[in-house]
């Protein structure tokens, strides 16, 4: 069985990045165009992890992690932020909200796969 | 693959730039809303992620400190004045600039590069400006000396998970295992925390590990593995070779918690492969790669004088939710527009081979032919309407021409656009941002006065100039308008009898003289600055606009400006046609420039001089303009009297009578371009392929009745009789 990604970035640049390589390395990927797609989309893909932008219309991403954990869906799934932000400050925030760890913009494949390894353990 | 996710990435660059410009300019209308300055921020901001993802460095370094400036604004640490508004639209120019030149190569000015780069400078604190892509954490895992190189050394690693750690949906088996991709691991876990059953408490922490790694990997690589818990767990990390460095780590990472030794162990194993999860299949597909939603639809133009309530509600609907868009290459478009095509010439072919039938009865195939014309209409129309698209980005693109013609010449000018909504065929957009642009650099160069001037004559300081775009029967208009000086037709009058143009002892009228600026070789660039001249004259306008199958206007009143008006037919394909007959030639006219068909007879004729004539028509008389001796198909004094008169009217409200021989039918037909066939040719706007397999010319009624009133300036005669003739 694949792992199921949802990424949630208002980028479509991103989104394709992140599709060709998810789905090259074996995940089967779901995307959503900002925050409010992400957290509504959530329950119908049920995902196992999920990697979410920061800056986003609608919901950013802080209110995203936050209405994952949050008592109505209560999610248990690791999340990742996928930020250019590289201030301490962005990642206590979303450590603060539930975030399990952060992808930084711009990613490698190897960087990316290897985040989702250390809290999916999934390769693929 | 790559290649195609750039081209989005750079297709979404446009829009992120569009985006980008309309909020800045929302901005300096006055715009106080914060989420005008937060969608701006993350235009930047995702161009910037976007263009770090192909290693574009010099747009993600200029994007970086406009994104930073501009966060400063979001904060409010920094004030919007209209300094700075200007500053931001010359950076939003600039990145524009910037990702052209990495689409397409070349370079960018590196002068102005490094002008606007200070000048963003001073509005950035030092200590912000450092950090542009600092790798997170430990991230250059991947990046170790040569295996080879390196001797297998032997961490103890020591790992105490705080509760805070598995809020955060972190877990330590697969930390575990991406550890044990470095190389032999040995997990013990120590479970001598654990109290008793009743005693344990729900969120709380019982467990530790104790871990042996024998890798031949840096004490970094296995850093990285545990970046996410940094701080969220206790961690030591120990060669036998470096108890000093041991002490050093533990204190730094464990000074907020304090260390707890961990006095027994018991060794538990661990198995290291992937238990499958347990999942459902998912409803949704593979298919989620080409369903994307977009940004909502352009908003309809919102007048000045609109109440708030209004565009409260628009904003509303705005944030109502995207509308589910589907992205097809332009190919299969054309593809079905071309298929579109055939099926209605098959059709009049069809419906020629059922009227030459020897069949008594053929009134159900008939009424089952009428459904064939509907329906095919209707996939036309459906199919034109894909093509279609707002000219909103076009507009603001627009913006920036009259900001850069304003600055070149030291004038003050302002853009208004009004039916940025209005939907026109893709290609039309593509075709008409040059010769809108010359236009728009005309009016700021030629149209508008200095400011002295215009406070001299009684004008606001800042010229305006207003595009408009608008549906008017059938066709889209397109009008540029100024509030400058107006043409100064003595000038222009002289410009061309001096560069033999025209000759110098005949009268023109001024709309005679507004034509002049259409001529090859009419330049008036001597005058003025390099700005708008450039060596192209407005006869590239004109030559682009009826490229497309439409023409340009001008009106103009001294000291009130000039309007320029770009006629263009909604579509470039199929149009409603009336076929008739020319001096043995068939012909189509557009439907929509017809007013009314009448037959003609001898009493409704009136002789003017010697070789005009008027139709007199429920009192009026309108003047007639015979279709064949103006195509030159016919000598003009031996005509004989027409069959029937076709009732046009110009784009300025005139009406003239059509003259031609008969009407035969009303059918759509399909446009076929005349361009590389026999060029352009006044009077005829193109081609198209009858039932019969014949070709007829499809004429362009507005020039055949300029032509004909105004022959001294166009000599049609010889190039429509060659132009038929091929």
């Amino acid at each position: 069985m694949k792992t199921k990604v949802l990424a949630i970035d208002d980028s479509r640049t991103i989104r394709n990045l992140l599709a060709a390589c998810l789905e090259e390395a074996g995940f089967e990927y779901h995307s959503a165009v900002d925050g409010r797609e992400g957290v509504d989309a959530y329950p119908g893909v049920a995902p196992d992890v999920v990697i979410t932008d920061i800056n986003m219309p609608n919901l950013d991403g802080f209110g995203v992690i936050e209405e994952l954990r949050g008592t109505h869906i209560n999610s248990k799934v690791p999340i990742l932020v996928l930020t250019t932000e590289s201030a301490a400050d962005m990642k206590a925030r979303a450590r603060a909200a539930g975030a399990t760890g952060w992808i930084t913009k711009p990613f490698d494949d190897e960087s990316l796969i290897f985040a989702l390894k250390r809290v999916t353990g999934a390769v693929a | 693959m790559t290649g195609s996710i750039m081209d989005t990435f750079f297709e979404e660059c446009e829009e992120l730039l569009e985006a980008m410009d309309a909020g800045l300019a929302a901005i300096e209308e006055g715009d106080q809303d914060p989420e005008t300055v937060n969608a701006v921020f993350r235009a930047v901001h995702s161009i910037k992620g976007g263009a770090g993802a192909f290693g574009l460095d010099e747009l993600v370094a200029f994007a970086h400190n406009f994104e930073t400036v501009f966060d400063d604004v979001r904060s409010n640490k920094l004030q919007l004045d209209p300094k700075l508004v200007q500053l931001l639209f010359r950076a939003s120019d600039h990145l524009s600039d910037l990702v052209t030149c990495a689409r397409d190569g070349g370079q960018v000015d590196a002068d102005h590069h490094k002008v606007l780069i200070t000048a963003l400078g001073e509005y950035i604190d030092e200590e912000e400006e450092e950090v542009v892509f600092e790798p997170m954490g430990m991230g250059a895992v991947f990046d170790p000396a040569p295996i080879s190189a390196v001797e297998e050394v032997s961490y103890d690693i020591r790992f105490l998970p705080l509760k805070e750690m598995f809020a955060t949906g972190n877990e330590p088996y697969f930390l575990f295992q991406a550890l044990s991709d470095l190389g032999a691991l040995t997990v013990r876990m120590d479970d001598s925390e654990l109290p008793g059953f009743d005693a344990m408490e729900e969120g709380e922490t019982y467990l530790s590990w104790e871990l042996t790694l024998i890798t031949s990997q840096p004490r970094s690589a296995i850093e990285a593995v545990f970046e996410f818990v940094e701080g969220l767990c206790e961690l030591s990390i120990s060669t036998d070779g470096d108890a000093a460095a041991e002490a050093d780590a533990l204190a730094a990472l464990n000074a907020a918690f304090g260390v707890t030794s961990v006095e027994e162990e018991s060794a538990v194993d661990i198995p290291l492969e992937q238990p499958e999860p347990e999942q459902v299949e998912s409803p949704t597909s593979a298919e989620v790669d080409i369903i994307e939603t977009v940004e909502p639809e352009a908003e309809p133009e919102q007048g000045t004088d609109m109440p708030a309530e209004t565009s409260k509600d628009a904003s509303k609907s705005k944030s109502s939710g995207p509308k589910p868009t589907l992205r097809v290459e332009l190919d299969r478009v054309d593809r079905l527009i071309n298929a579109v095509g055939e099926l209605i010439i098959n059709h009049s072919m069809l419906a020629q081979q059922i009227a030459n039938l020897d069949a008594t009865d053929l009134r159900d195939v008939e009424t089952e032919l009428e459904g064939f014309k509907t329906l095919a209409r209707d996939i036309q129309e459906g199919v034109m309407a894909i093509r279609a698209q707002p000219v909103k980005p076009l507009f603001q693109r627009m913006a920036r021409i009259v900001r850069e013609a304003s600055a070149a010449t030291g004038k003050t000018a302002k853009l208004v656009t009004v039916g940025e909504a209005t939907e026109v065929d893709k290609t039309v957009i593509e075709r008409l941002a040059d010769p809108l642009t010359h236009i728009l650099r005309n009016a700021v160069d030629h149209g508008i006065e200095s400011p002295e001037d215009r406070l001299a004559a009684g004008k606001s300081k800042a010229g305006e100039i207003r595009l408009t775009a608008a549906h008017r029967s059938g066709s889209v208009c397109i009008e540029v308008k100024d509030d400058g000086a107006g043409l100064n037709r003595k000038k222009i009058h002289q410009i061309a009898i001096d560069k033999g143009l025209v000759p110098d002892n005949i009268e023109l009228n001024d709309g005679e003289i507004d034509n002049l600026l259409f001529l090859p070789g009419f330049s008036t660039a001597s005058e003025i600055s390099n700005l708008s001249g450039r060596g192209v004259g407005m006869d590239v306008v004109k030559n682009a606009v009826t490229a497309l199958g439409g023409r340009v206007n001008i009106a103009s009143t001294p000291g009130k400006g000039s309007t320029f008006s770009i006629i263009l037919p909604l579509t470039l394909a199929v149009m409603d046609g009336m076929v008739v007959s020319v001096a043995g030639h068939t012909m189509v006219v557009p439907i929509t420039a017809i007013v009314e068909t009448m037959r003609g007879n001898d009493d409704m004729i009136n002789n003017l001089g010697a070789d005009s004539t008027l139709l007199s028509i429920r009192g009026s008389f309108i003047p007639i303009c015979d279709v064949a001796s103006s195509l030159g198909l016919r000598d003009g004094s031996s005509r004989e009297p027409a069959g029937v008169y076709l009732l046009v009217e110009t784009e300025n409200g005139d009406r003239s009578a059509l003259a031609v021989d008969d009407i035969h039918d009303q059918r759509q037909v399909v446009i076929k371009s005349l361009d590389g066939v026999c060029g352009n040719v006044p009077g005829v706007s193109a081609a198209t392929i009858l039932g019969d397999g014949k070709i007829a010319m499809i004429l362009d009624p507005e020039s055949i009745v300029t032509a004909s009133s105004s022959a001294a300036v166009f000599d049609t005669d010889r190039r429509m009789s060659n132009a038929i003739a091929s």
